[in-house]
């Protein structure tokens, strides 16, 4: 049994509204890459980056080599040989790889900077890292793969020996990534201690020894890959207890027709999707982080141009160029992010609901503002807008009321089919199920819903039917009456290609 | 249902937003100063009579008010002319030009300085809105081809307008004052002031603006055309910068060429004390015509108590830094607040 390096026990940690780590832990050996997984929000890199100095914990004991440690900085980390690579790298693209190493700390005569010694240091480093590169290159024209082995060697040259990854293979081609495990391969040798981030089940079953399964902040087990079947490591991500009962079958009346027909999709995220959604649907899209569900959102919506592929709505081609297509096509989006692309913040609530539709309210040049006032006053109490006036800005409602005004900005555009990506995000549970509530109350009308949403629970409770997406692909799709957490989960971790 | 009851809003935040409008406050605090400059002036300059000092105000605040109500639209969308005062130059360089050397009629010249300051606003809203230029980098770069063009024009002669007395002298009557000495330019002001409150306020043009300017990505994926829109904006700038080209060459009759850089500083600089924030999504028109008031009366003023120019030139600038100061101070409040 090899040397334990890192022990977390008991971790806490709480943000404003979300329990992130609740009693989470994780036990590190010298020389094993241990897999840490989970769904996403279940806390692998919260606490990771507990562990890396990053955020301060609320509880719980960290022991680094037997001794307990109280990181204020990613730097304790460091110095204590605990380094994390993000998935966005930290390099300067326009210097050299011998400058990224070693900056902040390059080797000087006095004042003036020993090039030579730099440049010999480096050379060294990366020979006794069996790196092929040439210190005197810039990073900038690098593959993503080496730039992060770069990544790594400047982590190393602080004799780090706990390494932290964070979904290292999602920006790396199939031979990059062969590549990237090699150099893996060799670090564990050398007795580091590697924790690998990541949704790809097949890559933890080939490269990791170990692996913890997180949920919902909680740490549930760690089993030695070697001995566990994948499927078991699916269900101890969401074998979670539901406390929402899933819909037992699909609501969606017999024969009802098709509204919206995509058809092979394409663009630089989305590979090939193809979907129908009936009238009177909730169509769930299932899948991870980088999935490319929002991707495939903004391709029907026009926000993003499309490489390839049809658009049918309501059974006639729909040629949407940009979101004025989409719109008049009487299709709204409500964005993940409703702060970035969903609302004007700093306008009223009247203005952000009839934001799409302000043509409806002009008459001989002149915008009417009482129309405009009957018409948010109208839609605010149908779909139950708590604000104290009309003019409140945006900006001081709560979450799920500001989503509401989303909501109502497509419905007073009329838009029959709304696509709902991640419609819960960030709002209490009071406010989701009213969300839930609306939703139900809108397809029963007779509008139409893509539903995007991290939440199984919350998908199996709201869908008609599931299509499950990895890496741009549509990689399953199952009607409600069929879906479980578990099969779900193994189509968003399903091989594509 | 109980548990959703409570997801009301609590009550301190609307409290917090209601109690921070310190955009109104400025705007008031300006005027207080600018009233009571007005009051006290007669300290400063003695041996000045308050009608002409009255006069020499109306008349410094004509071109700078035509710019300012201008550039507030485009503030607002939370871009930034540079050109403006080098494209009113230019307009008017070119009016004259057109008129002493071309021959043009006079009514022909003026419609030319408009013409050629609305095409500058198109050109800068399509590099702004089309080529997706950052508005600071186009607008400067047509700030300087506006100067060079106009030069260009009026063969880097200075063009003279004819005074009242002369051929052609009639656009002085309708524009600045009439014979009997009435300031009839603060009606063209007044005018346009009104027309653009009605556009800002009472058209889609107006929302679009404000829309664009709270959140373009999000009024984009509304279905607004945002790039119609912002050339449009851009454009309907220029228009009101051709008629601050009339009024600034009824004023001082003579333009210069290579002239106006500097004043787009001042227009700007009006708007900002008149509570448009640099950031865009904020603004009133009517903020900004005191702040064009004070501008005019602080030009004027220092002028009367007889400071020297390059004084004058230096506390102007202390002026627009502090504005834009203000400005920041008040993002980083309203920042606080959200």
């Amino acid at each position: 049994m090899s040397e334990v390096i890192v022990s977390m026990k008991g971790i806490q940690k709480k943000f404003p509204g979300v329990h992130a780590l609740d009693n989470a832990e994780i036990e590190l050996k010298r020389g094993e890459v241990h897999g840490l997984i989970g769904e996403n929000g279940a806390g692998k890199s919260t606490l990771m980056k507990v562990l890396a100095g990053i955020y301060g914990k609320d509880d719980g004991t960290v022991l680094i080599k037997g001794r307990e440690v109280e990181y204020k900085t990613p730097i304790d980390a460091l110095e204590d040989g605990v380094c994390m690579i993000h998935q966005e790298l930290n390099l300067l693209p326009h210097l050299t790889v011998a400058d990224n190493i070693y900056i902040g700390r390059e080797p000087k005569r006095g004042l003036v900077l020993d090039k030579k010694k730099l440049l010999e240091d480096t050379k060294n480093l990366l020979q006794s890292l069996n790196l092929d590169l040439d210190p005197t290159i810039t990073v900038n024209k690098l593959s993503v793969a080496r730039q992060q082995m770069v990544e790594i060697a400047k982590a190393l040259t602080y004799h780090s020996d706990v390494l932290i990854m964070d979904e290292p293979t999602a920006a790396l081609t199939a031979s990059e990534i062969k590549e990237l495990f090699k150099f893996i391969g060799d670090l564990k040798n050398k007795g580091v201690a590697i924790v690998y981030i990541s949704h790809r089940l097949e890559e933890l079953k080939q490269i990791t020894d170990e692996v913890t399964v997180m949920r919902d902040g909680q740490y549930v087990d760690t089993v030695v890959t070697a001995d566990t079947e994948l499927s078991q490591i699916i269900s101890m991500m969401v074998g979670r207890t539901i406390y929402e009962k899933p819909k037992a079958k699909s609501s969606v009346p017999e024969g009802s027709p098709t509204v919206l027909k995509v058809e092979n999709l394409s663009s630089r995220d989305v590979h090939n999707v193809s979907f129908e959604l009936k009238k009177g649907e909730i169509l769930g899209l299932a899948g991870l982080m980088g999935a490319g569900r929002t991707e495939t959102a903004r391709l029907i919506f026009g926000a993003d141009p499309k490489e390839s592929g049809e658009i049918f709505v309501g059974g006639e081609e729909a040629k949407i160029k940009s979101p004025i297509d989409a719109v008049n096509r009487g299709i709204g989006y409500l964005s993940e992010d409703r702060k970035a692309f969903g609302l004007a913040v700093g306008l009223s609530v009247a203005d952000n609901a009839v934001m799409a539709s302000l043509e409806d309210f002009v008459k001989a040049g002149i915008v009417r503002e009482d129309k405009i006032a009957e018409s948010a006053k109208e839609v605010a109490l149908k779909i139950d807008i708590k604000t104290p006036s009309l003019k409140q800005k945006v900006r001081n409602l709560s979450g799920g009321n500001q989503q509401k005004v989303v909501i109502a900005k497509w419905l007073i555009r009329n838009c029959d089919i709304l696509i709902f990506d991640e419609p819960t995000r960030g709002i209490d549970v009071g406010a989701k199920s009213e969300i839930y509530k609306l939703m139900n109350q809108l397809v029963k009308e007779g509008k139409s819903i893509i539903m995007i949403s991290s939440e199984l629970p919350e998908l199996l409770r709201m869908s008609d039917r599931v299509i499950v997406m990895n890496e741009g692909y549509k990689t399953g799709e199952v009607n409600i009456e069929d879906a479980t957490q578990e099969n779900i989960m193994e189509y968003a971790t399903a091989k594509v290609n | 249902m109980g548990e959703i009851e409570r997801t009301t809003i609590p009550d301190e935040t609307i409290d917090k937003g209601r109690r921070f409008d310190l955009q109104r406050l400025l705007t008031m605090a300006s005027l207080v100063i600018l009233i009571v400059f007005f009051m006290t002036y007669g300290h400063f300059a003695r041996g000045l009579n308050l009608p002409s000092f009255s006069v020499n105000v109306l008349e410094s605040a004509y071109y700078i008010g035509f710019l300012a109500i201008g550039v507030t639209f485009i503030i607002i969308t939370g871009g930034i002319d540079l050109s403006m005062g080098t494209v009113m130059m230019c307009g008017a360089l070119v009016g004259g030009a057109a008129f002493n050397l071309w021959g043009f009629p006079m009514w022909l010249s003026l419609v030319l300085i408009i013409v050629i300051t609305t095409l500058f606003g198109l050109l800068n809203g399509f590099l702004v809105a089309k080529l997706k230029l950052p508005p600071f980098i186009a607008t400067l770069g047509t700030m300087m081809i506006a100067q060079g063009l106009g030069a260009t024009l009026a063969k880097v002669q200075t063009q003279r307008f004819p005074t009242m007395a002369d051929d052609g002298g009639w656009f002085k009557q309708v524009f600045l004052r009439t014979a009997g000495g009435f300031p009839v330019g603060i009606f063209w002001l007044a005018g346009f002031f009104l027309l653009a409150l009605f556009l800002l306020n009472k058209t889609k043009f107006g929302k679009y603006t404000f829309a664009i300017g709270s959140n373009m990505e999000a009024a984009r994926l509304s279905g607004i055309n945002t790039q119609k829109w912002l050339t449009l904006i851009y454009t309907a700038s220029g228009i009101f910068y051709g008629f601050a080209g009339i009024l600034y060459a009824a004023t001082f009759t003579t333009v210069l060429p290579m002239g106006g850089s500097g004043l787009e500083l001042q227009g700007i600089a009006a708007v900002v004390i008149g509570g448009t924030s640099l950031v865009g999504g904020v603004g009133s028109l009517s903020g900004t015509m005191i702040g064009v008031f004070i501008m005019a009366t602080l030009k004027v003023g220092l002028m009367a108590v007889g400071i020297p120019q390059q004084l004058q030139t230096l506390l102007i600038g202390v002026v627009v830094v502090l504005a834009v100061l203000l400005d920041i101070y008040r993002q980083n409040a309203a920042a606080r607040v959200k």
